[in-house]
């Protein structure tokens, strides 16, 4: 479908098309110092005009008159916190007095709209369809979810020092599996549509406001928005900056890991970690989940939560009478040869999609490219 | 047969055991008579009708801070076939520990006009220095979901399960910020175990430390020394870990690191 | 068995794929069936065998399995635990499951007794590899309760018995007492199946060997280019027995272990089974020694 030009002052057209078509808007917006995901109704709750720095450990939200609506990068929340929720009961059981039953109620879920996904995001959520729905036994929930999700993705046009998507190959221009694509440029937006959902939505729109298209020069120069941007992460180097820009080498990755695991980084990295589990809660695709039992205080109604899991956690690993992680360095060793190279045999595709969230959020700014990069310099032995 | 239930107090300030008596309390009202699951047969602070022992399930609150303390602890611990340590002054001296780190005769000498009358121990402990304990929830106060899920496991024959990881997941759980991360407050949540359900950073605050040191390997050295590079005060580190836990051997061993001093 | 294809670095490290139409084909990874206790029996103090029928007759009729899989037994309030299948797959009246009482839940199976439900999904994951070893000799060497896992397979070899060579069992324990399954072994060696025993400590009674399982490699005739091994046990163990194998010949192609890890799903979905690049529950339990030999002497993976 063509492009069209939807004026900044005509945001909150979009946000009402899709209310009116039945989707809970969700939308980023500054709150507790950061952009989170949050409920939107109103188009002037964007966080139009605020920049975040981000660099290990470290998030800052600033101020320019200048940013535009969507200049922020991503923030501590992702499509996970909503498709794949920490906490959520999948089945309830009942004793009766003919034995157990299954008393689930049936799974509504709400249609949700998210706006401003970003390419990272998007590659995450992909990802994590081929974790969920992608076997011979799927997550039914996930699944209800996901068919019922309409994104407004977003073009980046800036990258904090933590943004590695051009390395991942995951941005910053956003992939398929949009259904609306917004690319910010001055004070009006180019906006398209792929899926026929999104279409509907343009043309709902296109029904309250005059969309005009994009002229072939205009086309060109919009898709040269993210190209640049992709461009000058790709030049930036790391000794340049303060912070330090990312990029992650990935060639040959997952023999350089398999064929590290016994590198003496592993346990340097250790020393700093603290296994607190803050980089696969924020990962758009760490997927880890566990069940608990919650019982009335009788044991005869019983609630089963799946929550989610981290391998940083000794529960992940508790097997009878021994742990197969005990240490940290083992278990910071299983999230990043995971990440990096077991998810490309097990899903056809790394787990890391470049976004960063794994540096900024890590409260002692523990890197995960520069632990491969420690890595790929002094290998203890050469990829196979 | 029902399950006897003792609840005792040592050291504290009743916190726990009111949370005690919020969780029977709400069985009663949620869940029918509570007395359908466990007969209450020790609990001076709810009623005054002693059952004899022995008992099936002892819940213990307090510190251990006299020699009476001492010797009425191993009693207890004869008599309860299943202890349970309840809140932090129980599982790691509380707040009242801090006198472990001063000389017990400048305290009662400042306090009490006749010291002679005091009789005390130099050091405020918690219950598993003196008598084996069958299993700690922590917490300043402990918390009713947890204690429900507590006796609820002992009834239904399942060993507790408590989460053995960072106050962090339960923030991510939560959607809070990071306060540590988004403002610079140094927070202890990353080395704190789980259980209180993250309260204090989802109100803009730091995590104190209320349910002690995670159980796996808390980095301490590593979260404080982030901090002080990025502009902390060694002192107010030191005081951070010198709070509720204080004297949990890896926020003690932390704070004298910090102050460099040795205890 | 035939292992999937490995993977090397994709030419992109990231796939964007728009999401398939419809999304998904695969089942509910909680799909379940309830089921009766219709037996109990101590095998040895602290293991006990389970038979389990189906509550439902269509679950009855369509259940299958293949020796060396595994289900997953959930009792509501308590929790849900992975247990291979140890009866004999052609009997279908009932599926057996032979559990030490370490856990929440196998603890609380103890305190269940016939007529008891228990909620059952699976089968689960990979098989002993019966048919790739049809023709040749067939060296089962197990420790503990690891023999519950191949008493699937050693009773289906028995019903195929002439379709394979020599079949030998190597079995230790920590003590007499410790041998599960006592009183089959008469009936596994009529079948032609040599029944090895060794423990690691003996009692007054015990007259037979005392040591390693690998030390019973010492009296075998073996030939090792026509042999295949299928090894359960605790992983040092597994680890010495197929140092041991490939001391005597036998190619590592040839070898095949069976692997525990925690687990929540079974249904490749939950995360918590993965060695290295696989996952326990799907690409195992029983893998193909060569398969995992990069990853089985690295400690903590």
């Amino acid at each position: 479908m063509p492009l069209s030009w939807l004026h900044t002052t005509d945001f909150q057209q979009l946000i009402d098309v899709l209310r009116d078509r039945g989707h809970r808007v969700i939308g980023p917006q500054v709150a507790d110092g950061a952009v989170v995901y949050r409920d939107l109704a109103d188009a002037s709750d964007l966080p139009t005009g605020w920049l975040d720095e981000q660099d290990g450990g470290l998030y800052r939200l600033r101020y320019d008159p200048q940013a535009g609506t969507f200049d922020h990068v991503v923030g501590p929340h992702s499509l996970k916190n909503f498709l794949f929720p920490p906490r959520e009961t999948f089945e309830t059981w009942s004793r009766t007095p003919n034995g157990w039953l299954q008393t689930t109620p049936a799974y509504e879920p709400e249609q949700l709209a998210v706006i401003g996904v970003r390419g990272c995001d998007l590659a995450a959520l992909a990802i994590q369809d081929r974790v969920f729905l992608g076997g011979d036994s799927i997550d039914v929930r996930y699944q209800a979810r996901r068919e019922k999700l309409f994104v407004v993705a977003v073009n980046c046009r800036r990258a904090a020092a933590t943004c590695f998507c051009h390395s991942m190959g995951c941005g910053p221009a956003v992939g398929p599996g949009f259904d609306i694509a917004l690319t910010e440029v001055g004070d009006r937006f180019a906006i398209e549509a792929t899926t026929d959902a999104g279409i509907a939505v343009l043309a709902d729109l296109a029904g309250r406001l005059s969309l005009p298209l994009l002229t072939a020069d205009e086309v060109a120069a919009v898709r040269q928005v993210p190209e640049t941007l992709r461009e000058a992460m790709q030049a930036r180097r790391p000794e340049e900056g303060t912070p330090r820009p990312r990029s992650l080498d990935t060639e040959n990755i997952r023999n350089l890991l398999f064929d590290n695991l016994a590198h003496p980084r592993w346990a340097e990295v250790a020393d700093r970690c603290l296994s607190c589990a803050n980089c696969t809660l924020v990962c758009p695709t760490c997927f880890c989940s566990s069940v608990g039992e919650v019982t009335d205080l009788t044991g005869d109604e019983v609630s089963r939560e799946r929550h989610w899991a981290s391998c940083f956690t000794l529960e992940h690993s508790q097997m009878h009478g021994a742990n197969a992680r005990p240490t940290t360095a083992s278990r910071y060793r299983q999230w990043l040869t995971h990440k990096l190279a077991g998810w490309i045999d097990q899903f056809g595709t790394s787990g890391c999609t470049g976004c960063g969230r794994c540096i900024t959020w890590c409260p002692v700014g523990i890197d995960i490219t520069e632990e491969v990069a420690a890595i790929r310099e002094m290998p203890t032995s050469s990829p196979s | 047969m029902r399950p006897r239930l003792a609840v005792y107090k040592f050291a504290s300030c009743d916190g726990c055991q009111l949370q005690v008596i919020d969780v029977l309390g709400r069985a009663r009202k949620h869940l029918g008579e509570v007395a359908d699951l466990l007969d209450i047969e020790h609990f001076l602070e709810a009623r005054s009708r002693i059952g004899a022992g022995p008992y099936d399930v002892g819940l213990v609150e307090g510190s251990v801070s006299t020699l009476h303390d001492v010797e009425r602890i191993k009693e207890i611990r004869r008599q309860c076939r299943f202890l349970i340590t309840i809140g932090a002054c129980a599982t790691a001296g509380g707040i009242q520990a801090l006198r472990n780190w001063g000389q017990i005769d400048d305290f009662l000498g400042a306090v009490y006009a006749t010291p002679a009358y005091i009789d005390t121990l130099a050091t405020s402990d918690p219950i598993s220095a003196h008598v084996k304990v069958d299993f700690e929830l922590r917490g300043c106060p402990i918390d009713p979901g947890q204690l429900a899920s507590v006796i609820s496991a002992f009834c239904v024959g399942r060993r507790p399960r408590l989460p053995g990881y960072s106050v962090c997941v339960e923030c991510k759980e939560r959607g809070t910020v990071c306060v540590a991360v988004a403002k610079g407050i140094p927070c202890l949540g990353p080395v704190t175990q789980a259980g209180c359900g993250a309260i204090c950073p989802a109100h803009d605050r730091e995590c104190f430390g209320c349910y002690g040191p995670d159980r796996q390997e808390p980095n301490l050295v590593s979260l404080t020394g982030f901090y002080e590079r990025h502009g902390a005060n060694r002192d107010s580190l030191g005081r951070l870990v010198q709070s509720f836990n204080a004297w949990a051997p890896e926020f003690r061993e932390e704070h004298d690191r910090l102050s460099g001093s040795e205890s | 068995m035939t292992a999937p294809p490995r993977i090397e670095s994709p030419p992109r490290p990231c796939i964007h794929t728009p999401a398939p139409e419809p999304l998904a084909v695969g089942r509910d990874a909680w799909h379940h069936h309830v089921t009766r206790i219709v037996a109990a029996r101590d095998e040895v103090a602290g293991v006990r065998t389970y038979d389990l029928a189906f509550r439902d007759p269509a679950a009855a009729a369509s259940y299958t399995f293949a020796p060396g899989q595994f289900n997953m037994l959930y009792l509501p309030g308590i929790g849900e635990a992975a247990i291979s299948i140890s009866s004999d797959p052609l009997k279908r009246a009932s599926v057996g499951h032979t559990v030490k009482a370490v856990g929440n839940v196998t603890h609380a199976l103890e305190r269940l007794g016939v007529g008891d439900e228990v909620v059952l999904r699976g089968p689960f994951g990979t098989a002993w590899p019966l048919d790739e070893l049809q023709g040749r000799d067939v060296l089962i060497v197990t420790g503990g309760v690891g023999l519950a896992s191949v008493r699937a397979a050693i009773l289906q070899i028995i019903a195929a018995r002439h379709d394979y060579g020599r079949v030998s069992v190597l079995f230790g324990a920590k003590t007499p007492a410790g041998l599960i399954y006592a009183s089959e072994y008469d009936a596994w060696r009529a079948a032609g199946i040599d029944v090895r025993l060794t423990v690691d400590e003996a009692d007054g009674d015990w007259t037979g060997r005392v040591g390693l399982v690998t030390a019973l490699f010492d009296d075998l005739d073996l030939d090792a280019a026509a042999t295949g091994l299928t090894c359960c046990g605790p992983e040092p163990m597994m680890l010495a027995v197929v140092r041991r194998a490939s001391a005597a010949g036998i190619p590592s192609a040839a070898m095949y272990v069976s692997m525990e890890r925690n687990m929540s799903c079974a249904a490749r979905l939950c995360g918590l089974c993965q060695f290295g690049p696989e996952f326990i529950c799907r690409d195992g339990p029983v893998f193909s020694y060569d398969r995992l030999a990069k990853f089985l002497d690295i400690k903590h993976l």
